[in-house]
């Protein structure tokens, strides 16, 4: 049978690997819808072109999001896809590099490549989908499960404080600092589309719901009820300051963005240290 | 042609940028770390780059990233550094991206001793990292074979999409010594396969009968996706054992079946007969040479085989080779490690190890107190 109605995004779908292999109610999907459609945007308002774009994941299910987006698209080792892309934006700056993975892929394992690449302010989009737990190995405890949480490797519940992606990146100087939730599309993409036109380091927190593990160990089973749980988490602020980016599960998610300036980044740096040498 | 007194990384480095480098990237480590810093001043002047990332794991994934760019990458290393590549490396392998590795090894295991020399991590580099396939290995010996081969190791990268490492060490990195070095004009540059068709009728992984893909490029058009999972031709993850096992033959096969094309030694023969053969590569076959020359003075008529390729080994070439000498040394500055791979291919003779364990450059005296031994009984 073949696909009666198309959707208009599927000229940026590699529809020859759908269906995706997302849960039913896994919020990727909303994400990647939303960064679709900024992307969407950007493109017919002339301010970028398709070619332009390219998608670097690793590993875990966010990290397929490179997988299915049709562009020049790259997928690497667990938690390797921040230097990759940082190659491929120094050989080829006038590119727009997009890097997504997981809290486990990008603040877990490679938690060191995050934090050198925002000091350098090295001109990437990364985004990282929060599902507050390692998903596709079967729900085992992450850099940002919410503390009490029980989860297959902390079965008497996680006591480690979680790692706050805002203020990390704050604290070292990226220029947009952003956090959305799939429980907001509309606000999502609206973050997305303005961080698709600054330079600099962009980091785009999504907190994303995961019922088929992360929902079921708290014991919501139910992809609605997780969903609607944690849209009442969700407080969304128009101009937050960086003291209300605080994580905290019980107290609710501040959404918005944290951070928007236009310090150089590490490619207009490199752009003049290359015209001094030409000289 | 210009002509220079450099020595072995000074060699690599510029043999790499006569092949082409345009993207280095690295983490420091004795004794690989001049190779880093002379292309950090070498590489803008022709329009590359040279970057520092944090470490060695970012350093291999960003080579693979900017080969995916279709620019000639590498990075160079040691022991410890290499250990943490191997992940990237397996990355490179599946995703045929060519690539090349310096890797400069230093005295071991852990960190040994840095600023010393050894030969120990001749096993790790060719099966350290996980999938069991093969790449190739080359070994130099003196700054002029580290020119040379450095640009035959970007042009088999190039030529069969795979990484290929460049096996040297500590004294070879440190020893001076007169290089003819060429300009591009005056010797074959391999340059990647693009592809001839048109995006919709590519298919990224499809072999041609050289059993290499043509490479699209990031930029090139192609929309194109790079898969480190199991793949068809098309890129399209197939967890199969059909998909696998062709996927693994064309990998092993595209390397293996080119052993002739890759092998590459040096033979000695001081007395023009070969009754013994002593193999060795890289630094310690300096020593080896020493060795046979002063042999013959005893009446041992022994040869030298350089070996230049470590792997894929000719084997046919290497028995042929060892066909007149009635005892086959190995030596080398470990506990006689590639002995084992000898061993393996000459099945007809004695194959004897001789293992200098010396921090310094192995010591001519030791070789030949060893072969006498064997020799008398």
């Amino acid at each position: 049978m073949g696909r009666a109605l198309a959707n208009p995004l599927d000229i940026y779908l590699r529809v020859e690997k759908l269906p995706t292999l997302w849960c039913p109610g896994c919020g990727i999907g909303i994400a990647t819808q939303a960064l679709l459609k900024a992307i969407d945007r950007r493109i017919r308002e002339g301010f970028l072109r398709k070619d332009q774009i390219v998608f670097v994941g690793g590993i875990g299910c966010s990290s397929r999001v490179a997988m299915y987006v049709k562009f020049d698209s790259i997928r690497t080792a667990h938690g390797r896809a921040i230097p990759l892309a940082t190659a491929i934006k120094i050989v080829k700056p006038d590119r727009r590099v997009i890097v997504v993975g997981g809290d486990g892929d990008i603040a877990g394992i490679g938690g060191n490549h995050l934090l050198h690449a925002i000091r350098r302010n090295m001109d990437l989009m990364v985004i990282v989908i929060n599902n507050m737990i390692y998903a596709m190995t079967g729900g085992q405890h992450s850099p940002t499960t919410p503390p009490g949480i029980y989860t297959t490797t902390t079965p008497e519940g996680s006591f480690e404080r979680p790692l706050n992606l805002i203020k990390l990146a704050w604290s070292l100087g990226a220029n947009y600092v952003a956090r959305g939730s799939v429980t907001h599309p509309q606000l999502l993409e609206q973050i997305f589309y303005k961080g698709l036109e600054r330079r600099g380091f962009i980091l785009i927190e999504v907190i994303s719901t995961c019922p088929e593990v992360f929902g079921r160990h708290i014991g919501l089973r139910d992809a609605v009820e997780l969903y609607r749980r944690l849209r009442d988490k969700m407080i969304v602020k128009k101009n937050p300051s960086i003291d209300e980016s605080e994580y905290d599960w019980e107290k609710g998610f501040v959404l918005g963005v944290f951070v928007d300036r236009e310090e150089k980044g590490y490619i207009d740096h490199l752009r003049l240290l290359r015209r001094d040498c030409m000289r | 042609m210009r002509v220079d007194y450099v020595n072995g990384n000074t060699a690599i480095a510029e043999g790499a940028i006569t092949a082409g480098l345009r993207f280095y990237a690295g983490y420091p480590i004795t004794p690989s770390s001049d190779i880093f810093e002379y292309l950090s001043r070498r590489l803008p002047e022709v329009g590359g780059y040279a970057i520092q990332l944090e470490d060695e794991i970012a350093s291999i994934n960003a080579v693979i990233g900017a080969s995916w760019c279709c620019v000639k990458s590498m990075t160079a290393t040691s022991g410890p550094g290499f250990s943490l590549m191997v992940e990237g490396l397996s990355i490179a392998v599946m995703t045929e991206t060519p690539l090349v590795i310096a890797y400069v090894m230093r005295a071991g295991p852990a960190t040994g001793v840095p600023t010393k020399t050894g030969q120990y991590d001749v096993l790790q580099a060719v099966y350290g990292f996980h999938g069991g396939l093969i790449i190739p290995v080359l070994a130099p010996s003196t700054p002029q074979e580290a020119y040379d081969l450095t640009i035959k190791a970007f042009n088999i990268s190039e030529k069969l999409r795979t990484p290929v490492i460049l096996l040297s060490d500590a004294v070879l990195a440190n020893t001076f010594g007169r290089v003819v070095m060429r300009s591009a004009g005056e010797i074959e540059i391999i340059e990647r396969k693009k592809p001839t068709k048109p995006p919709h009728l590519y298919k990224p992984y499809e072999a041609e009968e050289d059993l290499v893909p043509p490479m699209a490029c990031i930029g090139d058009g192609y929309d194109i996706y790079v898969e480190t999972l199991t793949h068809d031709e098309r890129g399209v993850y197939a967890p199969t054992t059909h998909v696998q096992r062709k996927l693994m033959e064309r990998l092993y096969k595209k390397i293996i079946e080119r052993s002739e094309e890759i092998f590459e030694y040096r033979i000695t023969r001081p007395s023009g007969s070969c009754d013994y053969m002593m193999i060795s590569y890289g630094s310690t076959a300096l020593s080896a040479r020493v060795a046979v020359k002063e042999l013959e003075n005893e009446s041992i008529r022994a040869c030298l085989l350089t070996i230049n390729t470590l792997y894929p080994i000719n084997e046919k070439a290497l028995r042929k080779l060892c066909e007149e000498s009635s005892m086959v040394f190995v030596v080398e500055n470990n506990l006689g490690l590639y002995y084992r791979e000898i061993r393996g291919v000459i099945r007809d003779k004695p194959v004897i190890s001789i293992p200098v364990i010396d921090l310094e450059i192995p010591d001519p005296n030791e070789i030949k107190r060893m072969v006498r031994k064997w020799v008398e009984h």
